[in-house]
Formats: structure tokens, C-alpha cells, sequence
């Protein structure tokens, strides 16, 4: 993995005095909150329902034993013993005090760490397929881009004070784990014609109130090129963003305004100018000498068939684990294991110092250099050797980090909500937790097969409604938590915005509602198909029909 | 309002005028809508001349007329609006303006090396921004990742030893 | 009642009788709208001094428990971690907790009511 060099260091060491000196005036009243809070924004620091909360950047979600037990360090000395993973492959920490601020980022830096542009309306922390550098399925590892662009997007001068939020992603298979379609704007490696690898760049998606899918901007842009494309989509949008409405400041709207043609055109006249100047050509050198950072470990030589794994299979839960966590790796006799922070009755994405410290221990243990933070809020060992799989799986049991169902009906994406967030109009946890419970039988949730559910405490969308099979949106009705069903969501590849179904659901109801809607899928399904083809087939009607009997309008 | 200057304190020898208020003697600073309104006459005469642009108003306003000005002059109506970051930098590397870009409104301590970066190099600024401070705000960060209007040596420069 | 962050810490704070207490349980009932509006006045003496931010008015039931049920968990902490929070040292009155463990009110639904989404994840 990436590893700071004396001016990575010096950058983030000098970044989190900076950081010290804002919030020393803002203590002393130097600043006032208005002045100061797009400036701890930047820093990833929200004031929250019930405190301050701090978001760590996971750069493309990649960390190391190390930094996980830095992680566990904080959630001890600074906060409440547990982190966050978030759906942009961060981790917040909900608890800490803004005088300690300064000391947590001076921790980080001791680690490679940092919050920088984790939030605020600048270019945000870029993000990338966890299985990366794992996966058969790829061109070339999307990293040594992501990295290239972290340190291009940071303190850009231009760019800190942008309309809106700016987040982008990167990635290199055709199956697309990183949500690509719905960021401001994406970065696709691809091979041309001529066999040569550079990048599709698409911009213009987002979730939020107004849901759109990423248009296409170029189709292909040469490597070296490809700094000056990203820097002249952000100059447009600095340029020509609306300021005067909030709700419509994000790229998207203006693409959606101009019209995709016209913004390609916009952006191909700076482009041009700055592939003339010159500057922020891309050396080849550069790119080659990134990329080695994440070469990957040295492989053994191993047979893809391991009797020790086989043998391991005869164990139920093993096998169970296996089918849904366990996915193909590009190394004979290896595998990328997927740990699910989604156990029934716990909080989705949270994880305890105690976990985080034994995940690195296991690290060293089974020689891992590396974890990945999913944007499913899971976390990923990315080169597991498969004899070593059910030693790896007996120690993710006694953690409670076991649970095998990656990719099924229990394994929701949900944000914070109202238990935490400032903005929700209603909490998404318990609704989360209480799905957990309802499918709880794994043999149930293996025969539902691949479900994405997602929830959001509010418009913002940060667990993804737009995007789920099912999404779930919570509303508020005069202080009482409501929700909306959205069906026929995804943010894969084959990406969609997910419809409406009609009124919402009280508390009580929304999980009957969605057992109706999967118990609907279970009667319509043919052969193989998912959850998501079946609503992609039959339309909203059927879904709709069941989810809305008569006893759930009883109260009405 | 105090005037920093390449890094000190300077005096501002240009007066603002309103876009009905007749035009005194010696360098002055008008709007876009009073450039576009008297543009002959202003060129014509022979002292320094400078305009105040709007954050909506892109310095390509002014077409070929730019080199022929000493001051542009950028306004921040909220420290939030970015815009004329992007405009200070288009001035610098497109227009190929060499005359002085001037800050003026609602900005923060916490800008100023960003701002200097894209190409500003005059602040009008509260009484609580010294030239002391403003050299303390460059001086932040040493190095930095991005090329931008200020020529500096990108971090990836000093890595290959350039 | 009135309530804000305090700034050093984030903690959530009410009013009482002018100045600033941890427990909801303590804070301030204003009974009528010219006193609220008086205490809120008074409070930004605190803001301007750089000791709270956000200070706004809820509104409390006959019973002393929020109407909302955002007061309810910022009173009690997360409830789905009852080990957080005021709940957890013993700052939250056992109304506002049977408040918050006992919401179970269907009503007619209703669109969405839109917000800003400048503090996603
Ligand atoms: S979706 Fe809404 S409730 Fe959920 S974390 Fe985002 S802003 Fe908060």
C-alpha cells in the first residue's frame, strides 16, 4: 500500500497544526461558528445531535494493521470505544470533544492518517472498489489512480471553496463495487480499441433529493491527460455553479441544466488549455512509481484446491460463510473474505477498539498487509490463503465478526439517522436491526439470494435508498418517524434510481411491509433470478399490491 | 480598509467611483456595468485604470481589454462563494494579466495562501489581518501538490529533484 | 424548553434560570411564548461569548417529556445504544426514557419533508 514519503509527512503534520491553530481561535472567539464550521467541516468535524463527530479519511479504503490499531487507540482515549464505518469508506468517531481534535489528527499523522477532506464543500475523499488489486475481474489496480488523486485534490487552491460537496471514485471491473454512476464524478480504467489502458471519466451523479445517473463525459482519456480532464470538469463546475439556491448547487444539476453536450464542451475547451500548458501532465515515471506502492504481496505458488478448506466445508456454518463472504481471488489458491459489521442486533458499520485491535492481530497473524473498508460498510481481507480460511473464520466467530451474509437481505446499508444525525427526520437503525431480526434464519436468507436493502434517515441519502434493491427512506410526520419503500435501486453497474411505491409506513409496519414485498419476489421469481430482475420484470404493481393490505391501513 | 500589498502594508492610490459619480483625476477602479458604459473614454485616459468584478462576472467579460488595465479588482460577497479563485487563476494563466489582482469583501485569515496561490496579490483586509499575519498564513503549509498561478514547485517537482 | 451545544465539547446543554445545565431533567419549562423568546434573547449572550452554539426553543408536553422525537433522543442519547448518552449516567429523567422506549404512534403519512443535504456522509 501507499506509504508517505518526507513530503506526504511533513504535509500532514503542518495540515493538522493548521487545523490546531482554527480551532485555538475559534475556542478564543477569534472565529466565529459561521466562519469556523465550513473550516472544521474540511476537517471532517460536524456537530451532531448529541456531540461532535469526526470523520477519518480511509483514502480508497485500504488500511493496515497498524492504522486499525490506531483506530482502536482513539476509539478508547478520545471517544466511546467504537467507530463508525461509513458508506464512503470512512470512519467516524461519534463522540469527541473539540478541544481533543487537534491531539487525534496528531495521532493520525503519527500513522499516515488524516480527516482532511472527509466533509465540506471541496473535492471529497476519493474512494475505490475494495476488492482492488484482488479481483481477477480488473485491468489494472484503481488505487495508484485514487492516490494520484487524493494528493492532487488536496488543499487544491482552487477548489476548497467549491458550490457544493465533490466526491469521486475510481474503478477498474466491469462489475462495479464502488457505486460509481452515482458520484459527482467517476473515473473508469478501460482499454481503447488499440488495446491501450486509460480512463472513461463520467460526471453528474448523485443521490441527495434530486437522484441522477452519471453521464458519460469522455470515453477516453489518456493517461497522462487524465489530471487535467478531472481539473477541468472541477473548473467548469467552480465557474458556472449556481450559488444562490442550495438544493441545486451540486454538479449534477448543472449538467442537467446545460445539458450533458454542453458541458462536454465546456469542459474540452479547458482541457485543451491545460493540456497546453503542460503542468499537470501525468509522467509516466510518476504513475509507474505510484502503482509500485501497491503491487501486491508476493504470492505463493499455491494449488487452487486446498484440502484443508474443502475439509473445512463439511462444517455448515463454515460453508455457509463461505458461499456468501468468501469471492474468487486473482491468485490460485487464494481468496478475498468479506467480514460482515452486520451481525443481527448490532449497528450496522460499527466496530469496537476491542475488534479493531484483534482484526489487527489478526492481521499480523495470518501475514496480511492490508484490510479494506467496503462501501457497504463491511470490512474486506482482501488475500486470504484458502487453507487459512477456516483458522481465519474460527477467530472472526469469537469476535462476532462471523455473520455470513455478505450481499444478502440482512447485510443493509444504513446511515447514522436520527439516533446521531443532526439532519435525520427519523432513525434507520432499529428499522435496520429489526430487518436483521425478521431474516434472521440464514438458509431464509441464502434461498432470498443477492438483496441490497439500504436506509436513509432523510433526503440526504447517505445509506443509499436511491440505490437499494429496496431502499427505505425515513420522513417525519409532525415528530413521528415514517417510512417510504423505494423498490428496483442499484448502484452496480446496471445502475437505477429506485422508485417510489406509494404512501409511507409507520414504525411498526415498515418491516412487514418489506417481508411482504421479498415474500411477493419469492412467489414471482424464476429460475436464477435476483431480486432485483424480478422487479425489473414484473414492474411496481405485484410489490405494491401485497405490501398495502388491508390490516397495514387499519389505523388509517 | 487596510491594503496588503506583496506581502506589506501599501497605500491605495486608486479611487472608487460609483457608476453615476463622475470620474476624478489619477487611478481609479470602476464596475463592469460603468467599464462597458465608458469604455472609450476610460481607455483613453492616461492613468491607471482598474475594474471591480462581481463573483458572477468571469474576467472574460472584459475580452482583449484586460492588458490594457492595471487592477482587476475580485469581490467575495460570503467567504463561502469560490469563485473568484477560479477567476484569479484564469486571469493569471489564460488572460495572461500581469496587473494587480485585488481581494476585497468577505474573507478569511484562512484563505490567504489559497487565494495568493491562484494569483491575487493585493487583500483589501480588517484592522485583525496584519502583514505579520498574512506571512504567518503562507507559511502554513511548505509545500504544496497542485501547479497553480503562483508557478510554485509541486511536491511531485521536488520528489523527481526538479 | 431551550437547548444548544456547548462548544468545547459538543455536549448537549438546557437553559436554566439563565444559564446553562447538562440534564434535561433540570432545564427550564418556559411557559409562555414572551419568556421563551426572552430566554433564547439571553442566550445569545452565551454564543457571542463563545460558550454554546445552536441554541433553539422545543416544545415539551403536559407531562414534561418532548414533543419530538429528536428531543426525546438528544435528552436520552442513541436508543440503540443505551450504554450512550445522558441515559448512561443517569441524566435522563425515567419519563423522557419510557418516552423514548415506548414511541408507537401511526399516523396518516405524508411526503417527505425536504431537507438540505450539506452534512451526508
Ligand atoms: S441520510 Fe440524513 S439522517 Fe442519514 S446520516 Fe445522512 S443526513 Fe443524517
Amino acid at each position: 500500500m501507499y506509504r508517505y514519503d518526507e513530503f506526504d509527512a511533513a504535509f500532514v503534520k503542518e495540515r493538522t497544526e493548521q487545523f490546531r491553530y482554527q480551532v485555538e481561535r475559534r475556542l478564543k472567539g477569534e472565529l466565529t461558528e459561521d466562519q469556523f464550521k465550513p473550516l472544521r467541516l474540511m476537517n471532517g468535524l460536524y456537530l451532531q445531535l448529541h456531540a461532535y463527530m469526526l470523520r477519518i479519511a480511509v483514502p480508497y479504503g485500504t488500511l493496515s494493521a497498524k492504522q486499525l490499531r490506531m483506530l482502536a487507540h482513539i476509539a478508547r482515549t478520545y471517544d466511546k470505544g467504537y467507530g463508525h464505518f461509513t458508506t464512503r469508506q470512512n470512519i467516524q468517531f461519534n463522540w469527541p470533544k473539540l478541544k481533543d481534535v487537534p491531539d487525534i489528527l496528531a495521532d493520525l499523522a503519527t500513522v499516515e492518517m488524516h480527516a482532511l477532506q472527509t466533509s465540506g464543500n471541496c473535492i471529497r475523499n476519493v474512494t475505490a472498489d475494495q476488492f482492488a488489486g484482488a479481483t481477477a475481474e480488473e485491468i489494472e489496480d484503481p488505487r495508484p489512480l485514487a492516490e494520484i488523486i487524493r494528493q492532487w485534490s488536496s488543499l487544491h487552491p482552487e477548489f476548497v471553496f467549491l458550490a457544493r460537496k465533490f466526491k469521486i471514485a475510481v474503478g477498474a471491473t466491469p462489475h462495479d463495487r464502488a457505486a460509481l454512476k452515482y458520484h459527482d464524478m467517476a473515473v473508469e480504467i478501460v482499454k481503447n480499441e488499440a488495446g491501450e489502458t486509460g480512463y472513461r471519466v463520467l460526471a453528474g451523479g448523485g443521490m441527495g433529493r434530486t437522484p441522477y445517473i452519471a453521464h458519460m463525459m469522455r470515453e477516453f482519456v489518456k493517461r497522462e491527460d487524465i489530471l487535467a480532464y478531472l481539473e477541468a470538469v472541477l473548473r467548469v463546475y467552480n465557474q458556472d455553479s449556481r450559488r444562490d439556491n442550495i438544493h441545486k448547487q451540486r454538479i449534477k444539476i448543472l449538467i442537467n441544466t446545460i445539458g450533458p453536450e454542453e458541458m462536454r464542451q465546456r469542459v474540452l475547451r479547458e482541457f485543451e488549455e491545460i493540456r497546453a500548458a503542460g503542468t499537470l501532465q501525468l509522467p509516466a515515471e510518476e504513475l509507474a512509481r505510484i502503482a509500485a506502492y501497491f503491487a501486491p504481496p508476493a504470492f505463493e505458488t499455491l494449488d487452487d484446491h486446498s484440502p484443508e478448506f474443502e475439509a473445512a466445508l463439511q462444517d455448515d456454518d463454515f460453508a455457509d460463510w463461505t458461499a456468501s463472504n468468501v469471492h474468487r481471488h486473482r491468485a490460485p489458491g487464494y481468496a478475498i473474505a468479506t467480514i460482515s459489521l452486520k451481525p443481527v442486533g448490532g449497528v450496522p458499520g460499527d466496530c469496537s477498539h476491542v475488534q479493531l485491535d484483534a482484526l489487527a492481530d489478526l492481521m499480523d497473524r495470518f501475514g496480511m498487509t492490508e484490510i479494506r473498508v467496503s462501501h457497504e460498510q463491511n470490512l474486506v481481507l482482501p488475500h486470504v490463503r484458502k487453507k487459512d480460511l477456516p483458522a481465519v473464520f474460527a477467530r472472526l466467530r469469537e469476535l462476532g465478526l462471523a455473520t455470513a451474509n455478505a450481499g444478502l437481505v440482512t447485510d443493509v446499508i444504513c446511515c447514522p439517522g436520527l439516533d446521531y444525525c443532526d439532519l435525520a427526520n427519523a432513525r434507520s437503525i432499529p428499522v435496520a436491526q429489526k430487518i436483521a431480526e425478521r431474516f434472521a434464519d440464514l438458509d431464509r436468507q441464502h434461498d432470498i439470494g443477492e438483496l441490497k436493502i439500504k436506509i436513509s434517515g432523510c433526503i440526504n441519502a447517505c445509506g443509499h435508498h436511491h440505490a437499494g434493491h429496496i431502499g427505505i427512506l425515513g420522513v417525519d410526520k409532525k415528530g413521528v418517524e415514517f417510512y417510504q419503500l423505494l423498490l428496483g435501486g442499484s448502484g452496480a453497474e446496471d445502475a437505477s434510481i429506485g422508485q417510489i411505491m406509494g404512501p409511507g409506513f409507520g414504525e411498526h409496519e415498515i418491516v412487514d411491509a418489506v417481508e411482504r414485498v421479498i415474500d411477493t419476489y419469492l412467489k414471482l421469481r424464476t429460475n436464477g433470478e435476483r431480486f432485483l430482475d424480478t422487479y425489473r420484470r414484473v414492474g411496481m404493481e405485484p410489490f405494491k399490491n401485497m405490501a398495502y393490505q388491508e390490516q397495514l391501513y387499519a389505523a388509517h | 480598509m487596510p491594503l496588503i500589498k506583496a506581502g506589506t502594508a501599501a497605500a491605495d492610490p486608486y479611487a472608487a467611483v460609483a457608476d453615476e459619480a463622475p470620474l476624478p483625476e489619477g487611478p481609479t477602479v470602476v464596475s463592469l456595468t460603468r467599464f462597458r458604459k465608458d469604455r472609450d473614454t476610460l481607455l483613453a485616459r492616461n492613468t491607471p485604470l482598474g475594474v471591480r468584478l462581481k463573483s458572477d462576472e468571469s474576467p472574460e467579460a472584459l475580452g482583449e481589454d484586460v492588458a490594457r488595465l492595471s487592477l482587476i479588482v475580485l469581490e467575495f460577497p460570503k467567504f463561502r462563494d469560490g469563485r473568484a479563485f477560479s477567476w484569479a487563476r484564469m486571469l493569471r494563466t489564460r488572460l495572461r494579466f500581469t496587473g494587480e489582482i485585488r481581494a476585497t469583501g468577505d474573507f478569511l485569515y484562512d484563505q490567504l495562501s489559497y487565494m495568493t496561490r491562484v494569483g491575487f496579490d493585493a487583500f483589501e483586509v480588517p484592522e485583525t489581518i496584519t502583514p505579520e499575519l498574512y506571512r504567518r498564513a503562507l507559511g502554513e503549509m511548505s509545500n504544496v501538490y497542485q501547479p497553480s498561478a503562483d508557478g510554485r514547485k509541486t511536491i511531485r517537482e521536488l520528489r523527481a529533484g526538479k | 424548553m431551550l437547548t444548544a451545544n456547548r462548544l468545547r465539547d459538543g455536549d448537549v446543554v438546557y437553559w436554566r434560570a439563565g444559564n446553562w445545565v447538562e440534564t434535561f431533567g433540570e432545564g427550564d419549562i418556559l411557559a409562555g411564548k414572551p419568556e421563551a423568546e426572552a430566554a433564547l434573547e439571553a442566550a445569545h449572550k452565551f454564543v457571542a461569548d463563545n460558550v454554546v452554539v445552536n441554541p433553539y426553543l422545543f416544545e415539551v408536553q403536559a407531562d414534561g417529556t418532548p414533543v419530538k422525537e429528536r428531543e426525546i433522543i438528544r435528552a436520552a442519547g442513541p436508543t440503540v445504544r443505551h450504554d450512550l448518552g445522558k441515559q448512561a449516567h443517569g441524566l435522563t429523567p425515567d419519563g423522557v426514557l419510557r418516552a423514548a422506549a415506548a414511541r408507537d404512534v401511526v399516523v396518516v403519512p405524508d411526503r417527505s419533508k425536504e431537507r438540505d443535504d450539506d452534512v451526508s456522509v
